[in-house]
């Protein structure tokens, strides 16, 4: 058996930038995100898959960063709550949460986020149930979960309105 | 944080390298495809390999094809299962209740089938482990759930193993000198540290549901709406004739052994009946009897043998025609 | 009195950085040159250590330092009174947990392996595993200070006869409860970086919910002058009482920082936060309260065995709040409270939303409903008939001010139309409802000062900025911005135009912390004094420009305008560089003390709170009759909130405690397992994990249905009172009522499963007591009571020697 490297390096494409990074080899997305790229916004309550505060996108799917290889990084998008926003002008959905309260301690906040923003691009008008199911995955302790709701739906109906407005 | 332990990383480009590096490199090299079972254990050093094999890079292993039966490659991931056109209803019903959506985004349909068997003395940390000098299934020499116990009685807690047992599905296994196709009951041991009949240099490339004409369903039942593994799961296939007579039944149990198994008795009276009140009844209490439940899950063991039958029932009913929407929607808190 | 700011629904003022990952929890904090720290803990409940040997973990490439019970010959503790924790043991573990050792090194990983290189030798001690076993063995004791053997506290308090009261009552209701213990689980696991500063004094950041008690008790733990000592709270990523204790590991880190001149941060991984816990002691209850026979309290006697797991913790204070708020909501003219908390050998319990009240909620809750059944009342015009006067005085001297119960009560009643669907719903159907009342801060502080409770310092300048400084730490529940409604609602500014400073010991005047729901009472009271004195001065340079007298200027939108001419008016920044022209540097304080308890008798200060808040809750169920499965379609409550500051945070606050409510009533329980004792003398936590530690999903929520009742208290800044842990307590006993409505079976102990409610319709079908509980309570052994006279019995505050031969038991 060869002997492990001690450190690997990388390209990895974060928010629809390449870095190159180099991390030991051992470590998970979040470990690489928050460590070596000294990305904190994505957040960690376990580290083995119970509550979904790691949630991020890999190429635009939620996964959750914690039980992602940092290895199996390379060549593939990762967008985290730091590339949310464009610019100063927050996304709909993280103007939702801080309009509506669905951020509390704001701990599980980014994972739900993230969640959040495949759901509307897969599903723009998504139910009640389907908002509830989507975010299932993403434990909170605040809320009880009901402003979080009504601020996806929010976010939804203030996303296409926005779309509305492009088109004209 | 919880952290990986250190490990050596092998991107195979195909089954048959990936069978040649197991072999190579025996014990010491596991397999890793979503990763959602391993790296928990891994990180709370259940398992500690020296090497890992990852199967991510075979396209071979994502491949879908639907001819004289299904086809569908280990490596597809349970969310890409639940897209599949005519899905059969247990398996769909099955893998949109694993865990959490992120965790069905990720955990592969081949990995659920090979799911480590679950204990609640065995999942927990490492120094949690040690405060109890460890138990059977890892490092110790007790089974605490069972004392006297000479096997591990660690619990069978995939949902697809029971849904593709009801299904009468194969899988083949390919290894570095040759290949095989089984049903997937035949792959599993009722024991809970060897619970896989695959060999060392074995890797689950496919599953193949044949087209037999079954009405099929599956009732899980756990805590919470999500994350949660199950206490028990019920698949049943039905393949009916005229007249609502049964033609041919298969009920698998899961979470009530150190397997997924399928109920032979039952299987056997159910066919040529009809789905009457009695029938059910009947059916339903043999399944139950077979469900063993210990104290080693979520939930109160006597309360799981006793509601077994209640849900065994509740899936007969489902495939009589029964509208049981509300039930599953108060069970299982989402239309599956 | 019209309110620009206070009871507008407003994006929170720290909203954008939660949603942008930019708020910086503690374990986001990064320095140069900072190493990583982790903890040895206990594999054994209870048991000496006759050796340790570090050589090899201090060999171990990547290690810096290995610290152990040597290095830290002082003990503390939160309170005064429970001084009894090592921050590594001394000898001495207590707990499957209890950290022995310390390894600080390059990276987590590395010190994560230097832990397996730690010899300790442990000779084995007895495991105590529960409140039973702590009172049937006195030996081997946990600790050598409490009462006797393994008894930490032991009390009783009665206010009037109350024998007496229940042998005149028409009826007297004997009943036997158990609340089964639970955790926090904020999804922030704790963390901590300790770094030396340029002066070579220590900084920690923190996730604490109250920096000045960690700044005073570490100044005692490291033996090093508080002034060299700077805590910062970090914003907590939830708290609901978990990060008010000073931890072991805050101390750890602090050492090591100071040691290396380095910094060091600690973040416990989940199953340490389950060894932390300080959460919900399990309590079992024996209450017997006598009535009338339309419906009216005469006395009660409420029993409590508390099993406190291995330390102190804040346990002395819990051990006062399982009886001492149970006179507050409803009229009871004779009380009496017997309250005993035991050591064992499990992670120390202390304070969890509802600190201690929960327990007898649950159980007075479900009496009453047994009473209502009894005498054929509802349950709903029952508690009406007997809600607590406002502005009154309790049995036990506490005083009352405004009570919204009532509307509460008709609130909820009405909206979940309870009229036609209690006792009316088809079988597996019912509803059920419950009340509670909570503080809106204690009265007193955990130590004995005279100073005030929460301290306010303002900065404005001629740019126009406003800086707020306290020390008060925002945990979740929306501190920071209730600090900033209240100055900006004052000064008719904005309160995104204020900047707030708070939770950090150097910066920031003394807030005593984020517990007991006291923030907004009291770090608002101390605004609202702060922003005034700062008002007067800029009212009187800017009127002095504009030429009329100060009491006839309006600040508001942002804007100085004359009362009478609106068209006439200054900006605020103009008026400000005026009162700085006029006055030089500005700056203003405030600061609050709660009102004194008229309470003298010994333990009259825990209970005394400036205000209490009311709730009521109806909760509906489904119950499976085959399977004892419980669904919950709906929940209804209302909260007597006083004033509303910010109804958007407010309606999170209650929806939350709902949350946490329904979790405890339903799945949540911090529960351990015992190995064959023959075989083994562990006692391990049962599921120290996120999966199988049950918290409710967005699956398992049912709606909610929220009503704020205003009912302005004047205590309370703009009348507003607590809304963060009061909504919770009604939750679990409204459940436990609506089980019994729909299919008639009491489940009198916590959580609510369906293998319970299954036995009990089994032993309802049997024609046996359909019910599930605590069968009986043991013999313990409760002093003679303090005995206080009520406020109309003549009584005056203070005890009232008995003679013994009066005395009851």
């Amino acid at each position: 058996m060869s002997a492990i490297p001690e450190r690997v390096h990388l390209k990895v494409r974060v928010n629809g930038e390449e870095s190159p990074v180099s991390f030991a080899p051992y470590k998970t997305l979040l470990e690489v995100l928050r460590e070596d790229l000294n990305l904190t916004g994505t957040k960690h309550g376990c580290e083995l898959g119970e509550c979904g505060a790691c949630a991020v996108l890999v190429d635009g799917v939620p996964q959750l960063s914690c039980l992602v290889l940092g290895v199996e990084c390379g060549g593939r998008h990762i967008e985290t709550v730091e590339g949310l926003a464009n610019g100063s002008e927050l996304h709909p959905l993280q103007a939702a949460f801080a309009d509506l309260g669905a951020a509390q301690c704001g701990y599980c906040t980014p994972g739900i986020l993230m969640t959040a923003k495949a759901l509307l691009e897969r599903d723009p008008n998504p139910s009640r149930e389907t908002v509830k199911e989507a975010i299932s995955g993403n434990l909170c302790r605040c809320t009880g979960y009901q402003q979080i709701f009504e601020a996806i739906e929010e976010a939804a109906v203030r996303m296409k309105s926005k779309r509305r407005i492009e088109i004209k | 944080m919880m952290r990986l332990p250190w490990f050596d990383y092998r991107a195979p480009r195909s089954v048959a390298e990936a069978a040649k590096i197991l072999a190579g490199e025996g014990p010491e090299a596991m397999l890793i495809a979503g990763g959602t079972d391993l790296l928990p254990n891994m990180k709370r050093r259940h398992q500690t390999p020296k090497v890992l094999v990852s199967l991510r890079g075979i396209e071979d292993l994502k491949k879908f094809s639907n001819g004289s039966g299904m086809a569908l490659g280990s490596g597809l991931t349970l969310s890409e299962v639940l897209k599949i056109d005519k899905i059969p209803t247990a398996l769909r019903q099955a893998a949109a209740q694993v865990a959490t959506v992120h965790l069905r985004n990720m955990g592969t349909l081949g990995g659920n089938l090979c799911l480590d068997t679950r204990c609640t003395y065995y999942n927990q940390n490492y120094e949690w482990r040690k405060a109890i000098d460890f138990c059977l299934k890892k490092e110790g020499d007790i089974c605490w759930v069972a004392t006297a116990s000479k096997r591990c009685v660690a619990v069978s807690s995939t949902d697809t193993a029971p849904a593709m047992i009801a299904l009468n599905a194969n899988i083949r296994l390919v290894g570095s000198s040759g290949e095989r196709e089984i049903p997937v009951e035949t792959l599993y041991n009722n024991d809970g540290i060897e619970y896989l009949f695959r060999k060392p240099d074995e890797v689950l490339t496919e599953i193949r549901i044949p087209h037999a004409g079954y009405k099929s369903t599956y009732w899980k039942l756990r805590r919470r709406g999500a994350f949660d593994f199950p206490v028990l799961g019920v698949a049943v296939a039905l393949r009916f004739s005229s007249g609502n007579f049964i033609d041919e039944a298969r009920i698998a149990l899961g979470a009530a052994a150190s397997r997924p198994f399928l109920v032979e008795k039952a299987s056997e009276f159910l066919k040529g009946k009809k789905l009457t009140d009695e029938v059910i009844a009947e059916v339903s209490a043999m399944v139950a009897s077979r469900a063993k439940p210990l104290d080693n899950t979520d939930m109160d063991l006597y309360w799981r043998k006793e509601v077994a039958d209640d849900f065994a029932g509740y899936a007969l009913r489902e495939l009589r025609g029964d509208d049981m929407r509300e039930t599953r929607l108060r069970i299982a808190r989402h239309l599956v | 009195m019209s309110l620009k700011v206070i009871g507008k629904a407003r994006r929170r003022v720290d909203g954008r950085a939660k949603v942008t990952g930019l708020t910086k929890f503690a374990d986001d904090i990064v320095l140069p040159r900072m190493l990583h720290c982790r903890l040895l803990r206990s594999p054994h409940p209870h048991a000496e250590i006759e050796e340790i040997n570090t050589g090899k973990a201090q060999q171990h490439p990547g290690v810096h330092l290995v610290l152990t019970g040597k290095d830290f010959p002082v003990t503390f503790g939160i309170m005064p009174v429970a001084q009894d924790e090592y921050p590594l043991a001394n000898g001495r573990v207590r707990y499957v947990g209890d950290p022995i050792a310390a390894v600080i090194a390059n990276d987590e990983q590395t010190a994560t392996e230097a832990l397996d290189l730690i010899e300790v030798k442990f000779r084995i001690l007895k495991t105590i595993a529960n409140s039973e076993e702590a009172l049937q063995n006195p030996e081997p004791r946990i600790h050598d200070y409490g009462e006797q053997g393994n008894i930490h506290r032991i009390q009783s308090y009665e206010f009037g006869d109350v024998a007496e009261a229940l042998a005149k009552s028409d009826h007297v209701f004997d009943d036997v409860f158990f609340y089964e213990g639970n955790t926090h689980l904020p999804i922030e696991q704790h963390a901590s970086v300790a770094a030396p500063d340029g002066e070579g004094k220590l900084t920690l950041w923190s996730s604490t919910q109250v920096p000045h008690y960690i700044h005073r008790a570490l100044s005692r733990a490291l033996q090093m002058p508080a002034s060299h000592i700077r805590v910062i709270a970090c914003p907590n990523g939830g708290g609901f009482g978990g990060k008010c204790d000073l931890h072991n590991h805050e101390i750890v880190v602090s050492r090591a920082a100071l040691k290396l001149g380095r910094p060091v941060k600690i973040c416990l991984n989940r199953e340490e936060v389950f060894y932390m816990h300080r959460g919900r002691h399990p309590v079992l209850m024996r209450m017997r309260t006598g009535v009338t026979k339309d419906g009216k309290l005469t006395g009660m006697h409420l029993q409590t065995l508390l099993d406190g797991g291995g330390y102190g913790s804040y346990g002395p204070a819990s051990t006062f709040y399982t009886g001492v708020l149970q006179t507050v909501t409803y009229e009871l003219p004779r009380y009496k409270f017997d309250a005993c908390r035991t050591f064992t050998n499990k992670p120390p319990c202390g304070p969890k939303r509802g600190h201690g009240t929960p327990q007898p909620r649950f159980g007075q809750e479900i009496q009453l409903d047994k009473i209502a059944e009894k005498l054929k009342l509802d349950p709903a015009e029952l508690r009406l008939n007997i809600v607590a006067k406002p502005n009154s005085l309790t049995a036990n001297w506490l005083k009352i001010g405004t009570i919204g119960l009532a509307e509460c009560i008709k609130q909820v009643v009405a909206r979940s139309d309870w009229k036609n669907r209690y006792k009316k719903l088809p079988f597996g159907r019912g509803i059920g409802l419950a009340c509670s009342s909570y503080l809106s801060g204690a009265g007193l502080p955990i130590y004995w000062n005279k100073m005030p409770h929460s301290g306010v310092q303002l900065l404005a300048d001629r740019s126009g900025q406003i800086t707020v400084f306290c020390g008060a730490t925002e945990i979740g529940q929306g501190s920071d911005d209730v600090l900033a409604a209240m100055v900006a609602e004052v000064l008719g500014i904005d309160p995104f135009e204020i900047r707030c400073v708070t939770g950090d010991t150097a910066l920031t005047p003394v807030d005593l912390g984020s517990y007991s729901s006291r923030v907004t009472v009291m770090m608002g009271n101390a605004a609202i004094q702060a922003a005034e004195k700062l008002k007067a001065q800029i009212a009187e340079a800017a009127a002095e420009q504009m030429e009329v007298i100060p009491t006839r200027l309006v600040f508001s939108l942002g804007r100085v305008f004359i009362d009478a001419d609106p068209g006439k008016s200054i900006s605020f920044k103009e008026a400000v560089e005026f009162a700085e022209a006029k006055f030089g540097t500005l700056g203003a304080v405030g600061s609050y003390t709660p009102p004194r308890a008229p309470g003298r008798y010994k333990g009259a200060g825990v209970g005394p709170s400036p205000a209490y808040s009311y709730s009521a809750c109806v909760v509906e169920v489904e119950v499976d009759k085959a399977t004892g499965w419980i669904a919950v379609p709906k929940i209804w409550i209302a909260h007597d909130i006083g004033r509303t500051v910010n109804p958007v945070s407010a309606r999170g606050q209650v929806e939350g405690s709902v949350y946490m409510g329904l979790a405890e009533a339903l799945m949540e329980e911090q529960v351990f397992r015992r190995l064959p004792p023959k075989m083994s003398h562990a006692l391990v936590h049962k599921m120290p994990s996120l999966l199988e530690y049950k918290s409710p999903t967005s699956l398992d929520m049912p709606e909610v249905e929220t009503i704020l009742i205003e009912d302005p208290d004047p205590n309370c800044p703009f009348g507003a009172k607590e809304a963060g842990q009061g909504p919770l307590l009604p939750v679990m006993p409204a459940l436990a009522n609506a089980v019994f409505d729909a299919v008639g079976v009491r489940i009198d102990e916590l959580p609510i499963t369906p293998d319970k409610i299954l036995k009990a319709l089994e032993l309802k079908a049997k024609g046996k007591t359909p019910r599930v509980g605590p069968e009986s309570f043991p013999a313990v052994p409760y002093p003679k009571p303090i005995f206080v006279l009520p406020p109309w019995e003549g009584g005056d505050g203070k005890e009232t020697k008995r003679d013994d031969a009066v005395a009851v038991v």
